[in-house]
């Protein structure tokens, strides 16, 4: 053994639980060539609340389940004031894009900062709503940064991006924390999302209408979510279509009361347990 | 002493400047090329100080094939113009501002529409039927005010063109011998000759 192998190997003694201390910390190809963290971000997303989205020719829907959930939980904030929804997993990115997260809250808050901002320096450099590829893709140039620099751990989030500009029209894009993205006809993520998928691969139809893409998204959620009734204290939810008289891009994020009145709409809602009871 | 003009046309934006580099009194060349093609579908004729605008000009169009390259689609005319009244607004804010002025016509691909741009070296912009800078905008806005037709054809477009260029010819002390002239329309970008 020469000097300099035999000076490495004591390092190696010496340095031994440090090193494999930090080897854990950072994210480093395993000798099978998997990036563990990144598969533990994906797991971690894959108990989150499930989030649907489904492209129409006129418009993007967006449906997302929510888990915090409580008869204690103070939710008197989310009925008035904001943008509609209660915060926890559909969000305005900007006036053309809608997004639905799943994964760790706290992380998803932080990208949806992240992508507004990148939005607004988009509309102050070029005077126009950025492009809805073009932000998935910003969000994702984030992303992949975790995936390399050392003693960070990657954001614990996937993302659908509903979305509208003049280059493509509708899109519906999905984001994961390897900072991966796909364009979808249709699509879903987190808990149960190949049930999701393969329910939507069945039902799709390529001429979709958005009423029609509602009902869909709709159904398939019921379908898929734990709880059997839906109810606005499990189930957020958005559309994304033109206005008619400006043209222009239209996010609507439902408030709670209105995600009520469309399951009854839909015949969908949560049956009142007393008056089945009286009716038997 | 440069001279450009650009007007509006249905579907096209015609834009033109003269091709004299000049120092002092001096004509020191005659096929100066004052007009940018910056991506398939955009023009940009610049004017101002020598050395400033080959400089400016450079540097814009290397940014817009940039964005291209990193964005897959190019960027829309009015995009890009507000990029550019950016980039000269930060630039007259700076220790070292340039002084160029541009007449920015494009043809937007995705909402199929022709439009043009008139920017100055203090970062304005306007959105234009049609516009001027130099001495030539002196005479020719005026009877591009009488002349111009939104729906005008490519050929009738031309022929007011050519009233700014005569009225200049017949009425300015220094006006330039030779114009350059460029289209773009829905197929792209193209020179002719009046």
């Amino acid at each position: 053994m020469n000097m300099v192998t035999e000076r490495y190997a004591r390092y190696l003694a010496e340095h031994y639980n440090e090193a494999r201390r930090y080897d854990s910390r950072t994210t480093i190809f395993s000798p099978e060539g998997r990036l563990y963290q990144i598969e533990y971000a994906m797991e971690a997303i894959s108990h989150a609340g499930t989030v649907l989205g489904v492209l129409a020719k006129d418009g993007v829907v967006l449906a997302a389940e929510k888990k915090v959930t409580g008869k204690l939980l103070d939710l008197s904030g989310v009925k008035e004031g904001g943008y509609g929804g209660s915060g926890e997993k559909i969000f305005l990115l900007n006036s053309n894009v809608v997004t639905g997260v799943a994964g760790i809250t706290a992380d998803a808050n932080s990208l949806v900062n992240y992508a507004r901002q990148a939005a607004q320096k988009h509309l102050f450099a070029y005077n126009e709503d950025i492009p809805v590829e073009l932000l998935a893709q910003r969000l994702c140039d984030l992303k992949q940064g975790y995936t390399q620099y050392g003693g960070l751990r990657p954001f614990g989030v996937s993302l659908l991006y509903a979305g509208y500009d003049v280059h493509y029209d509708f899109q519906l894009y999905h984001s994961d924390p390897s900072g991966n993205y796909s364009g979808w006809k249709a699509t879903s993520i987190g808990a149960n999302n190949g049930t999701a998928q393969s329910l939507l691969k069945q039902e799709y139809k390529d001429d979709m209408g958005v009423e029609e893409a509602i009902g869909l998204v709709l159904r398939v959620m019921s379908k898929t979510m734990d709880s059997t009734t839906l109810g606005s204290e499990k189930l957020e939810f958005a559309t994304l279509t033109l206005d008619p008289t400006t043209k222009q891009p239209k996010a609507r994020i439902y408030k709670p009361a209105e995600v009520d009145a469309l399951l009854v709409e839909q015949g969908l809602a949560k049956k009142d347990e007393d008056s089945e009871m009286r009716a038997v | 002493m440069d001279i450009s003009f650009a007007l509006t046309g249905k579907g096209f934006v015609i834009v033109a400047a003269d091709t004299t580099a000049a120092r002092s009194i001096v004509k020191m060349k005659l096929d100066e090329d004052k007009i940018k093609v910056l991506s398939p579908h955009l023009l940009m004729a610049f004017s101002g100080e020598p050395g400033d605008t080959v400089q400016f000009a450079e540097y814009v169009e290397r940014n817009i094939r940039l964005y291209q390259i990193r964005n897959t689609y190019a960027l829309r005319p009015s995009s890009a113009a507000s990029w550019i009244r950016r980039t000269l607004a930060d630039s007259i804010r700076s220790r070292k501002p340039y002084a160029v002025n541009l007449l920015v016509g494009g043809y937007d691909t995705s909402t199929h529409t022709p439009s043009l741009y008139w920017v100055d070296y203090l970062g304005t912009q306007a959105s234009v039927p049609f516009g001027a800078h130099g001495y030539g905008s002196y005479f020719a806005l005026s009877l591009l005010d009488r002349y111009h037709n939104p729906e005008a054809t490519l050929e009738e477009g031309l022929d007011t063109l050519r009233r700014c260029i005569d009225e200049v010819s017949k009425r300015l002390i220094v006006a330039p011998g030779k114009y350059k002239v460029k289209i773009v329309d829905k197929d792209g970008v193209r020179e002719i000759e009046l």
